[in-house]
């Protein structure tokens, strides 16, 4: 059990179709506290899937499906709100939970959005709304973070601070991360596991045992392979001349 | 005091128009107009249904709409017609059905204008319990589901993930309705019910910045529109839910010029 408590959630062998089509098969992964998971893989690959599978979004499902914790905090990656409603970014923020004035604002600043708080939402880029979406996901602090492309149209320099941002909660709030990213250089550098799907597990374990993966070379490329270099700078490999890593 | 039936008729329509309010919001948020005119539609089975077994009038109707609205979710289900198909079947076969057994039951004399637009005479004592005593019942079981249909209305997907169960939130919203259009059929009409949904809350839309201020102006708008109409109704000696509907019309033009001033500002 103790080594249990730390489980927020818990994937085993779960997949789900549409219509007699699988969209994910056979995916088995936790996320624990204090930690960051990353599905990666190419598009259609089941990666938005599998976080819906997380999430309990989808209830018909093979496989079981553990969610240890209510607290959730959810950002999609595709999200239609109907802009027949009035809502302001405020009202956006207590969407799901009402919350002391004080910690929108807190959230709201923290993802730099604090002067929009009183704007009408569909007045919002697309930068901004996912800032937005950021700072509504973290403000109720969350156990769980599920986070579908989270700076998707955030500029460049905007980028990096949420990532850091979203590893600064993922410590300070001992919080699991469910993170789904195309940029593998943010996942490489600040993920604990990884998760390569394409349509189920290619493969997972830590950065470094990913991009030494056969089949995720296959997947991204020979180039994704070498990206870690640029980040570790201790290196404990030489490359050999079909690009694959060579331990010492 | 309920002696006079105006006064009778003017707290009626203030009972309903309290409860439209919020609910209108949502039905215009949610796009269910049609789904409220398929339900007041099948409501003439339910009078009628009434008459014949010597029943509660507002109790029958609302069983009958619950069947109906009930029925429908399940024809989405399992069927491939589209949404708005099935709703104009329904609306249409029930609004028919109703009719046909209204020709047999010749023993009794019926107002049949009263019914499909609303009859102030008509509301007695008894009625304006069931408006007042439904009424609050409705609204209390809204603002406890409020959290979760606001919150999907917004994005199903966000509720859901957080844990708010939107479905069971949707299937209490989809038995208000039912409860709002029984309780407020003898005022309106069952025709001009969704009107009363609809028009308060769409004018409420025009000069709301955030979702409880069009709450609450879809309420006042409501009421305006049933003081203003009833009176105009006694003046004119014309039916109370066409009066009102047309009450309720004029200050929705009355606030496009409200949105003519904010699109002036902003530019």
């Amino acid at each position: 059990m103790s080594a249990n408590q730390n489980i927020l959630v818990k994937l085993k062998d779960a997949g789900f179709k549409i219509n007699y089509k699988w969209l994910v098969q056979g995916v088995s992964l936790q996320v624990e506290k204090g930690k960051i998971v990353t599905l990666i893989g190419p598009n259609g690959s089941g990666k938005s899937t599998t976080a819906k599978i997380a999430l309990g979004i989808y209830k018909k499902i093979e496989g079981t499906v553990e969610k240890f914790t209510n607290k959730v905090g959810y950002v999609p990656q595709k999200i239609s709100i109907d802009w027949t409603l009035p809502l302001r970014v405020n009202d956006f923020m207590v969407l799901t939970e009402d919350l002391k004035s004080e910690t929108i604002d807190e959230a709201l600043s923290l993802t730099g959005v604090i002067h929009l708080k009183d704007k009408n939402l569909g007045d919002l880029s697309g930068g901004e709304f996912q800032r937005v979406l950021l700072a509504r996901a973290i403000s109720k602090k969350p156990d769980l973070l599920v986070l579908d492309e989270p700076v998707q149209g955030v500029d460049f320099t905007g980028e990096i601070a949420l990532y850091e941002l979203i590893k600064k909660i993922c410590d300070e709030m001992n919080c699991g991360i469910l993170l789904i990213s195309h940029d593998l250089h943010t996942v490489m550098s600040a993920t604990d596991h990884v998760v390569c799907l394409n349509g189920h597990v290619c493969c997972s374990g830590s950065p470094t045992d990913v991009v030494k993966n056969d089949e995720y070379k296959a997947l991204f490329g020979e180039q994704a392979s070498q990206i870690l270099s640029r980040y570790e700078h201790k290196h404990d490999h030489i490359h050999t001349d079909e690009g694959k890593i060579k331990k010492n | 005091m309920f002696d006079d039936f105006f006064i009778r008729a003017l707290v009626a329509g203030i009972g309903v128009a309290l409860v439209t309010g919020p609910l209108g919001c949502f039905v215009v948020w949610r796009r269910l107009s049609y789904f409220g005119d398929t339900l007041a539609h099948s409501a003439l089975l339910g009078v009628t249904l009434a008459f014949t077994m010597e029943f509660n009038i507002a109790l029958s109707v609302f069983i009958i709409s619950s069947l109906i609205a009930l029925t429908l979710i399940q024809l989405q289900k399992r069927t491939n017609l589209p949404g708005d198909a099935l709703l104009g079947l329904l609306a249409h076969s029930s609004l028919a059905v109703g009719l046909v057994v209204i020709g047999f039951l010749t023993f009794i004399r019926f107002d049949i204008m009263g019914l499909l637009f609303g009859d102030i005479l008509a509301v007695t004592v008894d009625d304006l319990l069931i408006i007042w005593i439904g009424g609050a019942i409705i609204l209390l079981i809204l603002k406890l589901i409020w959290k979760p249909l606001f919150a999907s209305t917004v994005n199903y997907e966000l509720a859901e993930a957080e844990g708010l169960n939107p479905d069971r939130a949707k299937a209490i919203f989809t038995i208000l309705m039912a409860a709002i259009i029984a309780i407020s059929i003898k005022m309106v009409g069952l025709l001009l019910i969704t009107g009363m949904l609809i028009i308060p809350a769409a004018m409420a839309r025009n000069i709301s910045t955030s979702p409880q201020k069009m709450v609450v102006y879809s309420i006042i708008g409501g009421l305006l529109s049933v003081i203003l109409g009833l009176f105009s109704s006694l003046e004119f000696n014309t039916s109370s839910g066409p009066s009102i509907i047309t009450a309720a019309f004029l200050l929705f033009i009355i606030s496009l010029f409200k949105i003519k001033q904010t699109i002036k500002l902003k530019n």
